[in-house]
C-alpha cells in the first residue's frame, strides 16, 4: 500500500513524541487499543486554567498511519480550548491524511485517545466526562 | 547496491537470467503446441517439455512420468487434495493436514469437507513442527491422505518428513507434501522421503511466475487423482490445457539450475542468515520465531517486543520484507502460522520474515542488519507499550479497552 506524503512526514518526523507527568491534574492521559489488536496510543495533554491546552504529547503502537495520526492529533489540539478539541472528527483526520478505507481504523483510534484525554482531565478536576454517543465510520 | 533491497525471497523469487535465457526461444522461433504431433513445430516443443520433465524430475529423484505440470503450486496442491479425495472416496473419507499449512492446501481442504470428507487439522508444537504421537492417534482406517508441507513459507521449519510418511503409509494412507519451499533449497527426493504426491512452484526458484508441476507417484503404489480441469486430456489425462512451453522451459532450468548450485548455496546463505539473525537478536526483546534447527537455511522471522510490524516495515523501507501483522493483512487477523505456534496476538503483530536468495549479497545484509536495528529503535521510542515494559509495568495488569 502506498502512503500519502503527510503520512510519510508525520511518521519520519512525528511531532511531540513523549511523556507528560500523569500525576499532574494539570495533565490528562488516554491509552487507547491493546496491545492484541496490533495498536496502542497514548495522548496526553497538558491544560491551563483557561482549560486551554498547551502542550500534547503521544506515544504509539501502530501502524504508520497510526502514528501519523496521533503526531496529527497533538499539532492539532495545542493552542485549542478542551472543548474544541472535543470537536474533533476522525473524519478530518482521514482527509487531511488522505487515510484509504482500511486504515479509518488508525483515525478512529486517534479521537478515541483525544476523548479519553479529555475526560481523564474533566475526571481529575471535578468535571463529568463528557459521553460520545458518536458512530464511528 | 540497489535499493530497496529485496529479502521476501519467500514470496516470490527473481527470475535468473540463465532460465530467462533458455525460455526466450520459446515465445516466439519456437513457438509450436507440445501437442502437436504431426509437424515439426509441435516435435520442438515437445522435446523441450519432454527434457524439462527431466530436469524437474530428477531435482526430487523421481522419473520423468511422474511430473504432471501446472499453472503452480496452488494448482498442484488442489489437484492433489481434490483429485485425491474425489479418487479414492470409496476406499475412506478422511484426509489429515496441519494448521500451518499454506492456504491453497487448507482451503482445498474447506472444499473437501463441503464434500463430503473429514479433515483433520492438526496442531503444531510451539516451535512450528508436528507432533507424531498426534499424527499417529489421528490416523483412522477411513484415512486416506495425509497432507503435511514439507518447509514452512512463515517460519521456515522443516518437518519430519520421512517420520511422517511412514506413518500415513503404516496406516495404508498416501502421504502428500506442499513441498514449494523446500524444492531447490534442500535434498528432497522423493523415494527417501517417502513421498507419494508433491507440489512444487517454479517462481520460487528463480523460474517464472505461473508454472508449477505436481509429481505423483507411479509405482508402489501407483497413484491416480481425479483430473480437476477437463478437455484434451493432457498430462496423461491428469490436467488438460495446452501445455505453457515457455514456463515449462523455465521450470526445467531452474530446477537444474538448482541441483547444481543447491549444496553450496544453502551453505552460503544460513551462514548469511545466521549473521542476520545474531545480529538482530541481539537487540533486547527479540525473539526468533519457530523450530531454528530443523529449518530451511534462507528464511528467519523474528519478532521485535513492542514495535507493530507495519509501522516497522514503513520504517525499513529500504527494505522489502513482510510481517504478520495484521495490519499488513485484508483480514486484519494476524499470521495464522505464528498464532499457531501459540505466539500471543501482540508478538505475532510484531514480526518480521527476511527471506534470503539466490542474489542477496553480503553487503546487503550488513545494510539491512543496520537498517532494522535504527527502525526498532525508533519505533521503540515511539511505543508506549517500550517506555511501560521499561518503566517495569506488566502490560497484562492493564485493562485494554478492545475495539
Ligand atoms: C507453501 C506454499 N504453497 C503454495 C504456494 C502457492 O504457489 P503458487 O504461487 O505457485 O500458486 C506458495 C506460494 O505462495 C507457498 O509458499
Ligand atoms: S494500527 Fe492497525 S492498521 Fe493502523
Amino acid at each position: 500500500m502506498a502512503y500519502s506524503d503527510k503520512v510519510i512526514d508525520h511518521y519520519t518526523n512525528p511531532r511531540n513524541v513523549g511523556t507528560l507527568d500523569k500525576s499532574s491534574h494539570k495533565v490528562g492521559t488516554g491509552l487507547v487499543g491493546a496491545p492484541e489488536c496490533g495498536d496502542v496510543m497514548r495522548l496526553q495533554i497538558q491544560v491551563d486554567d483557561n482549560n486551554v491546552i498547551t502542550d500534547a504529547k503521544f506515544k504509539t503502537f501502530g501502524c504508520g498511519s497510526a502514528i501519523a495520526s496521533s503526531s496529527l492529533a497533538t499539532e492539532w489540539l495545542k493552542g485549542k480550548s478542551i472543548d474544541d478539541a472535543m470537536k474533533i472528527d476522525n473524519m478530518d483526520i482521514v482527509e487531511e491524511l488522505a487515510l484509504p478505507p482500511v486504515k479509518i481504523h488508525c483515525s478512529v483510534l486517534a479521537e478515541d485517545a483525544i476523548k479519553a484525554a479529555i475526560n481523564d482531565f474533566r475526571v481529575k478536576n471535578g468535571l463529568a466526562p463528557i459521553e460520545s454517543e458518536k458512530v464511528h465510520h | 547496491m540497489n535499493i530497496p533491497i529485496y529479502l521476501d525471497n519467500n514470496a516470490t523469487t527473481p527470475m535468473d537470467p540463465r532460465v530467462l535465457e533458455a525460455m526466450l526461444p520459446y515465445f516466439n522461433e519456437k513457438f509450436g503446441n507440445a501437442a502437436s504431433r504431426n509437424h515439426a513445430f509441435g516435435w520442438v516443443a515437445e522435446e523441450a517439455v519432454d527434457y524439462a520433465r527431466e530436469q524437474v524430475a530428477k531435482l526430487i529423484g523421481a522419473s520423468e512420468k511422474e511430473i504432471i505440470f501446472t499453472s503452480g503450486a496452488t494448482e498442484s496442491d488442489n489437484l492433489a487434495i481434490k483429485g485425491v479425495f474425489e479418487m479414492y472416496k470409496e476406499k475412506g473419507n478422511h484426509i489429515i493436514t496441519t494448521v500451518t499449512e499454506h492456504k491453497a492446501v487448507l482451503d482445498a481442504c474447506k472444499h473437501v469437507e463441503k464434500l463430503g470428507g473429514k479433515v483433520t487439522y492438526l496442531p503444531v508444537k510451539e516451535d512450528g513442527l508436528v507432533d507424531l504421537a498426534v499424527l499417529e492417534a489421528a490416523m483412522t482406517p477411513e484415512t486416506i491422505l495425509v497432507s503435511i508441507m514439507y518447509g514452512n513459507n512463515e517460519i521456515g521449519v522443516i518437518q519430519p518428513i520421512k517420520e511422517i510418511s511412514a506413518i500415513a503409509h503404516k496406516h495404508g494412507a498416501l502421504f502428500m507434501t506442499d513441498a514449494v519451499q523446500a524444492v531447490g533449497k534442500i535434498p528432497v527426493d522423493v523415494n527417501a522421503d517417502g513421498i507419494d504426491l508433491l507440489a512444487l512452484s517454479a517462481h520460487k526458484i528463480y523460474g517464472p511466475k505461473g508454472v508449477g508441476a505436481l509429481y505423483v507417484r507411479r509405482k508402489g503404489p501407483r497413484v491416480k487423482v481425479t483430473a480437476q480441469m477437463d478437455g484434451g486430456g493432457h498430462e496423461r489425462g491428469m490436467r488438460s490445457g495446452t501445455l505453457n512451453v515457455p514456463g515449462i522451459v523455465g521450470l526445467g532450468k531452474a530446477c537444474e539450475l538448482c541441483g547444481q548450485e543447491m549444496e553450496s548455496e544453502a551453505k552460503r546463505l544460513s551462514a548469511l542468515r545466521d549473521k542476520l539473525q545474531s545480529a538482530l537478536t541481539v537487540l533486547e526483546e527479540s525473539y526468533v520465531n519457530g523450530n531454528v534447527e530443523h529449518r530451511l537455511p534462507h528464511v528467519a522471522n523474528i519478532s521485535f517486543k513492542y514495535v507493530e510490524g507495519e509501522g516497522l516495515m514503513m520504517a525499513m523501507k529500504d527494505l522489502a520484507v513482510s510481517s504478520g501483522s495484521a495490519c499488513t493483512s485484508a483480514s486484519l487477523e494476524p499470521s495464522y502460522v505464528l498464532k499457531s505456534l501459540g505466539l500471543s496476538d501482540d508478538l505475532a503483530h510484531s514480526s518480521i520474515r527476511f527471506g534470503l536468495g539466490r542474489f542477496t549479497t553480503e553487503e546487503e545484509v550488513d545494510y539491512a542488519i543496520e537498517v532494522t536495528k535504527k527502525a526498532v529503535t525508533h519505533l521503540r521510542d515511539l511505543s508506549p507499550l517500550w517506555e511501560m515494559f521499561k518503566e517495569g509495568i506488566d502490560l497484562n495488569s492493564i485493562e485494554w479497552a478492545e475495539h
